[in-house]
């Protein structure tokens, strides 16, 4: 390993499997209901039939007994991509020995020799960024659009810009000298599988920190091509370790007594877990969770903006985001027409093939995440709300209005589909306006003042993002200084930036990423 | 004339301090403080869980009038406190000698003045600690974007039973100039100082509710703190790990923000004096503009 690339080939042994892009196409070409020309990504990557452990520079075996491997799929034709090695306690033990030993060299670095590594990093992730983009949308659902003009730009940025922090860190921390916290464990989730990759590992090297990172169970295709990076970089060994597996192994890093800190993105009920286990180490802690974040819509907003807006923040990445914008309350004089435009833009979308580079929304991640959303369907309607699924005739009789139609029928067999849909009649104590969803799925609600639309947008229990739109300079900043929310989106919704802080209100969690604020969580003042 | 080697004092039962007003603990608990040749100098309240509901409460609806008021204002009205403790302290010193546990009249007196500048310095932070905190982001694009650090909400604060005036200030202070409310679970070990403290704030222009006192205790309501739901944060400091770990525990229920201090010497201002001692009770909101028209 460590071969330099050559055209996406990448230095790999192992006997690879060739991906077939274009016949994917072809079988959704009468799934949608445009009849559009497919426009397959023709990039080729190589992917290795199994993948073993990062661990201390070295790829290696799991060690311990039980079911050593698990496969990773398409979640868009449920074909196997790879094989994935289960981390048992002691791979992880392995790896935390593995930071532990390297910590001492890695946090005396000097720190522009540090920053030298992840601008290092930055770079080779813009030169592979293709073949990252393609690999993270076969794992993960998400449209190759999405993958190659979001995530993995996002990526190379945010190392670039950590690795400027790894010399000036005393300059973001007035009057204090920082210094790392340790070996930092990190779990992170599928939704952005390798950007959360980089929220974690950038800024934890820029302090001086190492690394055990845990992927998700269904999508840890690019943290292992990252870690094929961090090998061609000569990234020290150990500083950052790469350990597969499902919960079972997030569970035995976070008991690791000779982990310093846990880095938690993920769902709320898992992040209080983590929370209640490790209370008695005390480590140290930052979690980024769930949110059912609202999006307010006022009568003095640019209509059409606001229902690009809208669209943006719910279906980006078919919904399958921490922050999406899944509570709309419209103002109640333009509830109708708004509810008109929206179903005229998201007949539009065009649902398929995630490596066609037309595809606005692609394949939910994982048969599981699809019954979670089936779930919430039904109990949408079971309470009395309205599910409207514009551009669509399946699954039911197409009533005027579109309703008693199913999102997840009329779709290719293999693989796991959801319509963009929204719900109207939506009561405030309807489990669809309640509980995240994570999914293409809406919960249209209206209001009448201002003071109404905060205090039911502040009615959660999260706190991770919200929107406002309005063309009114002073109401745009009364409302997002009342709304309880780590991140407000005015007049725009779903904008990330590495120099721009990320993370939650409540129970959406603690900590921010990103931004100079990011940093806190890396070092000890 | 009376004689005064025989008369009996008067002793005073010093209350809890809920809301601006001092109530009894509505348990109709109260325990006898005694100075260390075992002789009773005072009785305190013990609080309940009741209590302790009502005091978050009133921190609650305290609060968003508190962040509101404007950063000049809160900074006057903290620097109004250590006025008015100014004028206590004898008062102060001899609450904290009273039993018997702290060392010298010199070492209260110093304890008294420390607590009265920190004060004084937080006073200064109110205006200020955002602009520590906060800054403008440079993203790449069109955007105006920019973090601001909001007040957590209500913060419970637990001091250890050492210090019990100064140790009390410090781990508050850095709460309300921020536009935090407070509810505090004072020194197990000597409650006085906390009571007068309180009496000050009753005369000053503290708004009710802003600073909530209990004097109680601490294993009984540790847990009750950890676990109430509309608690946002918790600021410690030198406790023993089982009682963090209580707190950390309990506080995974509504991921209140759990800070517990290590190891700290509360006359060190290298130490206490800093907006990092701020930081953890605030969040950072940023918020996004397009800048093109």
């Amino acid at each position: 390993m460590g071969k330099p690339a050559v055209n996406g080939e990448n230095g790999v042994r192992t006997a690879t499997v060739s991906v077939r892009q274009g016949s994917e196409s072809r079988a959704f070409a009468g799934a949608w209901a445009g009849n559009y020309a497919p426009a397959p990504e023709t990039v080729k990557i190589s992917i290795r039939p199994r993948y073993e452990l990062f661990v201390a520079g070295k790829w290696s075996a799991p060690k311990g007994g039980g079911e050593k491997y698990f496969p990773t799929i398409n979640p868009a034709n449920e074909n196997t991509l790879a094989e994935i090695a289960q981390g048992t306690e002691r791979d992880v033990d392995g790896a935390v020995k593995a930071a532990r030993t390297a910590l001492p060299k890695w946090s005396a670095l000097k720190p522009v020799e540090r920053a030298k590594y992840l601008f290092r990093i930055a770079r080779r992730i813009q030169e592979r960024a293709r073949e990252l983009a393609v690999l993270e949308t076969l794992d993960s659902g998400k449209p190759i659009k999405e993958s190659r003009d979001v995530d993995v730009p996002l990526v190379a940025a945010h190392f670039f810009y950590h690795a400027g922090w790894a010399d000036k860190l005393a300059y973001a921390f007035a009057g204090k000298t920082p210094k790392p916290v340790g070996v930092c464990g990190q779990i992170i989730p599928w939704n952005f599988p390798l950007l959360m990759a980089a929220w974690k590992i950038a800024p934890a090297l820029a302090c001086g920190n190492t690394v055990v990172l845990k992927p998700a169970e269904t999508t840890p295709l690019t943290a292992l091509r990252l870690a094929e990076i961090l090998e061609e970089v000569e990234l020290p060994p150990g500083v950052v370790n790469i350990v597969t597996g499902d919960g079972r192994t997030g569970a035995a890093l976070v008991a690791h007594p000779e982990v310093d800190k846990i880095a938690f993105t993920g769902s709320t009920d898992v992040g209080k877990r983590i929370a209640r286990a490790s209370a008695a180490a005390g480590k140290k802690l930052t979690l980024e969770l769930g949110g059912k974040s609202p999006h307010i819509i006022f009568e003095d907003a640019s209509l059409d903006q606001a229902v690009e807006g809208i669209v943006s923040g719910i279906y980006f990445n078919q919904g399958e985001v921490c922050c999406a914008g899944s509570r709309l309350f419209v103002q109640e004089s333009i509830l109708d027409l708004v509810v008109r435009k929206l179903e005229i833009r998201m007949a539009s979308l065009r649902v398929g093939d995630p490596m066609d580079k037309n595809t606005d929304v692609g394949a939910v991640n994982s048969r599981q995440q699809l019954e979670t959303v089936k779930k919430y369907l039904r109990l949408g309607r079971e309470e009395g709300a309205r599910l409207r699924v514009p551009g669509s005739t399946h699954g039911g009789s197409a009533s005027a209005d579109g309703e008693a139609l199913d999102p997840t029928m009329g779709m290719p067999e293999k693989g796991f589909w959801c319509r963009p849909c929204f719900f109207t009649g939506v009561q405030p104590s309807h489990t669809i306006a309640r509980e995240e969803i994570f999914g293409p799925v809406l919960s249209v609600m209206s209001f009448r003042t201002p003071d109404e639309a905060i205090l039911r947008a502040n009615n959660t229990p999260y706190g991770l993002a919200a929107g406002v739109w309005t063309d009114k300079g002073s109401k745009i900043f009364d409302t997002a200084g009342k709304l309880k929310a780590g991140v407000i989106w005015c007049n725009t919704y779903n904008k990330f930036d590495p120099a721009s802080p990320f993370g939650g209100y409540k129970e959406s969690g603690f900590g921010r990423e990103g931004g100079v604020q990011g940093l806190r969580a890396y070092v000890r003042l | 004339m009376a004689d005064l080697a025989s008369r009996l004092d008067v002793l005073k039962t010093y209350k809890l301090f809920i809301d601006g007003k001092f109530p009894r603990s509505e348990s109709g608990r109260s325990w006898l403080v005694s100075n260390a040749k075992g002789r009773v100098v005072a009785h305190a309240c013990r609080a309940s869980r009741k209590d302790l509901r009502d005091a978050v409460e009133a921190a609650r609806k305290a609060q968003p009038g508190w962040a509101a008021a404007t950063a000049y204002l809160r900074g006057q009205i903290l620097y109004r406190m250590a006025e008015m403790l100014e004028g206590k302290r004898r008062e102060l010193a001899e609450a904290i000698l009273a039993t018997g546990a702290a060392g010298t009249a010199r070492g209260a007196a110093r304890e008294v003045a420390v607590a009265i500048d920190r004060l004084v310095h937080y006073a200064g932070w109110s205006d200020k600690f955002s602009q520590a905190l906060g800054c403008h982001n440079p993203v790449s694009g069109p955007y105006y974007n920019f973090t601001i650090a909001e007040p957590s909400g209500v913060i419970a604060v637990v001091p250890p039973d050492e210090s019990p005036l100064l140790a009390l200030v410090s781990l508050a202070a850095p709460a309300l100039c921020a536009g935090n409310t407070v509810v505090a679970l004072c020194s197990g070990t000597n409650p006085i100082p906390a009571a007068v403290l309180g009496e000050v704030c009753a005369t000053g222009d503290l708004p009710p509710g802003v600073l909530n006192l209990l004097t109680g205790e601490r294993e009984e309501l540790l847990k009750f703190i950890s676990e109430h739901r509309d608690i946002d944060g918790v600021h410690a400091a030198n406790l023993r790990a089982d009682q963090a770990a209580t707190l950390r525990l309990g506080a995974a229920e509504n991921l209140k923000r759990v800070t517990v201090r290590e190891r700290v010497d509360w006359f060190d201002e290298s130490q206490c004096h800093s907006p990092w001692w701020i930081e953890p009770l605030v969040e950072m909101k940023t918020v996004w503009h397009p800048a093109s028209a």
